[in-house]
C-alpha cells in the first residue's frame, strides 16, 4: 500500500513540474531546458528559507517567484537577444547551477526535523494532490482567459497573434515565466518531501517532464473529454508508477533504467492496440460526446 | 462537468495502477525492534546504493562478506534485497519507501543521498550507512559518538592529514596544490574545506577548481596544471570516474597526483594514504551484526576506517621520474598500470 501512496505523492509533486513543461513544450512549442535549473532553484530557495526559520508556505511562494525570474531570463534571451530557444534555455540552466550553489551555500542542505508543508496530520499524498489539482484547475481557467487564448495561439499560429496587433514576444515571455514558476514550485515541494535539497536535483528533470507529458497524451488522447492538463498530471503519476513497478520486478539492480523504459514501451504499445479503442467505445456509447465535436 | 469527469477518470486510472501492482507486495511479517535475531524466518536486509561506482560496489561487497563471516548468509538466514537508484534521487526515495513497506529489518544505505532518502522514509528501522563523509552535517545523526537516531555505520572521511604528510614526502618542494572536484558533491566540498584548513600547516597554497560534468575536466585540468606543482584528488565520484584521462594528461605534464582513495591510484595517480572501501564496508557489516544482536543504532558511534593503507603506483612513479624512498615502500601496497 505504501508503494502506491509513494507513487501518488511523487507523481503529483512532479506533476506540477510536468504542467510547467506542458506549457512550454505543448502550448508554446518551445523546448525549454531552463527547467533543469529552475527545479533545483525552487529546492534551493525553499531549503535556505526553511533553514532560516521562514514559514514553509512563504518559501513555496518565493520559490514560485524565483522560478518565474528564471523563465523571464530565458524569455528575454530568446525574444530580445534573438537567441534560439534551445540555446537560451541552456544558458540559463547552466547559469542557474552556480546561482543555486550560491543560494544554498553548499551542495546539499538537510531539512530533517524542520517544519514543512507536509508535516502534520494530513497525509502527504492528499496535500500533494491538492496542490497539483488546484494548480491544474487554475491553469485551465487561465488558459480560458483572453490572454490564455493568446498564449495558445502564440504556439499554434503566431501570425494570427501578430495580425491582431499583439506582440508574440510578450506572450512567450509570460508563458516561460509561468512554466518555470511551476517547475520551481515543484522543486520546492520535492525538497520538502524528501527533506533535503541537492544541487544535482535537476538532472534528468526535462526527460521526466517530457516523458510524462507524452505518456499522458499517448494513453489518454483518444478520450476526447480529458483536458490535456489532466493528461499531463496522469502522465506524471504513470511515469512514477513505471519506475516503482520496475523496482518491484526484482530484476538485477543495474537493469532498472532499461526495465523502466521497457515498461513504458509496453504500456504505449498495448494502448496503441487495445485500451484506447475500448475507452473510445465506452465514451461514444455514452451519448455520443464525440459526435458533438 | 468536464472537470468532474476528468477527475473520475483520474481516480479510475489510479485504481487500475493499484490493481496492477497489488499482486507484487504481500510482505506481511511481525517486526520486533528489540532483537532482530529473535525473529522467526530470515532477516530481511535492504541495500540501497545511489549509483554504480567502483568504491561503492566494493563497500557493498565488504558489507555482505562481513555478514557472511558471522554466519549470516544470503538465502540461508538472511535475505538481501539490493536496489540501485542509477543516479536518480527520487528513485532512491521510492526504493527507501519500498524497503519500509516491505518491512526490512535493516537498511544499508551507501553514499549520502541514499542515506538521506532512507532516513526520510523511516525513523524506526535501523539504517546502516557507509561512504557518507559527514553524517552530522548531512542531518543523519546528532553526533558522531552517539547518533541519537536510527542511523549508524561508517564514514569515508579521508585521512587528509596523513595524505598531506605523504604529499610532502613525495613532492618535497611543492608550494601549490591543485584540487579538482565536482561542485555538486557534498562529500567533495567537505574535503576541499578540510584541505584548505590543513594546507597552511604544510606550507601549501590550495588552488581548488570545481567542475560540473566530466566534459569540463580537460579544460579545468589544463588551466590548473600551469598553476600548481602537485594535484590532490578527493574521493569525488565524478573525478574518480574520469581518472584515466586525468592521469594520462598529468603524466604527460610530469605532474604528480596524490589521491584520497585506492581507486585513483589504480587508475594512475602516484600514491595515496587512503581508505579501502571494501574494508569500510566490512566494518559496517560488523556493526550490522551488533544491530542484529539487539544493540540500538542510536547508541553505536559512527566510525571512520581506523587504519589507512599506503598505496603507490610504481609505473606512474617511474614515468614521473620520482624515486620512492625505501622506508615508504616498506609496508606499502604497490600497484602498477593505470593511465
Amino acid at each position: 500500500m505504501d508503494l502506491y501512496i509513494s507513487i501518488l505523492e511523487q507523481g503529483f509533486i512532479f506533476g506540477i513540474m510536468v504542467l510547467g513543461v506542458y506549457i512550454t513544450y505543448k502550448i508554446l512549442d518551445f523546448p525549454d531546458l531552463t527547467v533543469e535549473g529552475s527545479f533545483p532553484l525552487g529546492a534551493a530557495v525553499t531549503a535556505s528559507f526553511i533553514v532560516k526559520g521562514i514559514n514553509p508556505y512563504a518559501a513555496c511562494f518565493f520559490s514560485f517567484l524565483a522560478g518565474s525570474a528564471a523563465g523571464l531570463a530565458t524569455g528575454v534571451l530568446h525574444v530580445k537577444l534573438k537567441m534560439t530557444n534551445l540555446l537560451a534555455g541552456i544558458l540559463v540552466m547552466i547559469g542557474l547551477y552556480s546561482i543555486n550553489l550560491r543560494i544554498m551555500g553548499k551542495a546539499n542542505i538537510p531539512l530533517f526535523n524542520k517544519t514543512n508543508i507536509f508535516t502534520g496530520m494530513v497525509p502527504v499524498a492528499v496535500i500533494a494532490a491538492l496542490f497539483a489539482i488546484c494548480i491544474k484547475i487554475l491553469l485551465d481557467l487561465f488558459l480560458k482567459t483572453k490572454f490564455g487564448f493568446l498564449l495558445i495561439a502564440t504556439g499554434d499560429n503566431p501570425e494570427l497573434v501578430t495580425s491582431l496587433g499583439i506582440n508574440t514576444g510578450f506572450t512567450k515571455i509570460v508563458g516561460l515565466m509561468l512554466s518555470n514558476a511551476l517547475v520551481s514550485l515543484s522543486g520546492s515541494l520535492m525538497a520538502q518531501y524528501q527533506n533535503f535539497a541537492d544541487v544535482g536535483m535537476g538532472t534528468g528533470i526535462i526527460v521526466m517532464g517530457l516523458a510524462s507529458v507524452i505518456i499522458g497524451e499517448a494513453i489518454l488522447k483518444k478520450v476526447s473529454i480529458i483536458l490535456p492538463t489532466t493528461m499531463a498530471l496522469i502522465g506524471s503519476v504513470l511515469y512514477r508508477a513505471c519506475i516503482a513497478f520496475a523496482l518491484k520486478l526484482n530484476f538485477p539492480a543495474t537493469d532498472l533504467k532499461l526495465i523502466t523504459s521497457l515498461i513504458v514501451i509496453v504500456a504505449l504499445a498495448l494502448n496503441r492496440y487495445k485500451i484506447g479503442e475500448r475507452f473510445k467505445k465506452l465514451f461514444t456509447a455514452r451519448g455520443g460526446i464525440d459526435a458533438a465535436h | 462537468m468536464v472537470a468532474k469527469k476528468s477527475l473520475s477518470i483520474l481516480i479510475m486510472i489510479l485504481l487500475i495502477i493499484s490493481v496492477l501492482l497489488s499482486g507484487c507486495s504481500k510482505n506481511v511479517s511481525g517486526q520486533s525492534n528489540k532483537s532482530i535475531s529473535d525473529k522467526k524466518g530470515k532477516i530481511k536486509i535492504g541495500i540501497m546504493q545511489i549509483i554504480e561506482h567502483e568504491a561503492l560496489d566494493a563497500a557493498r561487497k565488504g558489507f555482505i562478506d562481513a555478514l557472511a563471516s558471522k554466519n549470516f548468509k544470503d538465502g540461508e538466514n538472511i535475505e538481501i534485497d539490493y536496489q540501485n537508484a542509477q543516479g536518480d534521487a527520487p528513485t532512491a526515495q521510492t526504493i527507501a519507501q519500498n524497503f519500509v513497506s516491505g518491512k526490512k529489518d535493516i537498511i544499508l544505505a551507501i553514499a549520502t543521498p541514499t542515506a538521506q532518502a532512507a532516513y526520510n522514509a523511516t525513523k524506526d528501522i535501523p539504517i546502516l550507512i557507509t561512504a557518507v563523509t559527514d553524517p552530522v552535517k548531512s542531518g543523519l545523526a546528532k553526533s558522531w559518538d552517539k547518533p541519537g537516531t536510527n542511523v549508524t555505520g561508517t564514514s569515508d572521511a579521508a585521512p587528509v592529514q596523513k595524505q598531506f604528510e605523504l604529499l610532502k614526502k613525495l613532492v618535497p618542494n611543492s608550494k601549490k596544490v591543485g584540487v579538482l572536484y565536482n561542485t555538486s558533491e557534498t562529500n567533495s566540498e567537505l574535503q576541499v574545506n578540510d584541505v584548505k584548513a590543513i594546507s597552511p600547516k604544510f606550507g601549501l597554497e590550495v588552488v581548488p577548481v570545481g567542475i560540473t560534468s566530466t566534459n569540463d575536466i580537460p579544460q579545468a585540468l589544463d588551466s590548473l596544471l600551469s598553476k600548481v606543482d602537485v594535484l590532490y584528488i578527493p574521493t569525488d565520484n565524478m573525478i574518480v570516474s574520469a581518472m584515466p584521462i586525468i592521469s594520462a594528461r598529468c603524466i604527460e605534464e610530469k605532474m604528480p597526483i596524490i589521491g584520497a582513495e585506492e581507486g585513483t591510484v589504480n587508475k594512475g595517480a602516484l600514491a595515496t594514504e587512503g581508505i579501502d572501501y571494501y574494508k569500510l564496508g566490512f566494518q559496517t557489516g560488523l556493526v550490522a551484526v551488533d544491530v542484529i544482536n539487539g544493540e540500538k543504532p542510536s547508541d553505536i558511534p559512527i566510525t571512520t576506517l581506523k587504519d589507512a593503507q599506503l598505496i603507490i603506483n610504481e609505473d606512474t612513479a617511474s614515468k614521473l621520474g620520482i624515486n620512492i624512498p625505501d622506508d615508504l615502500k616498506e609496508g606499502a601496497k604497490i600497484v602498477k598500470g593505470g593511465e
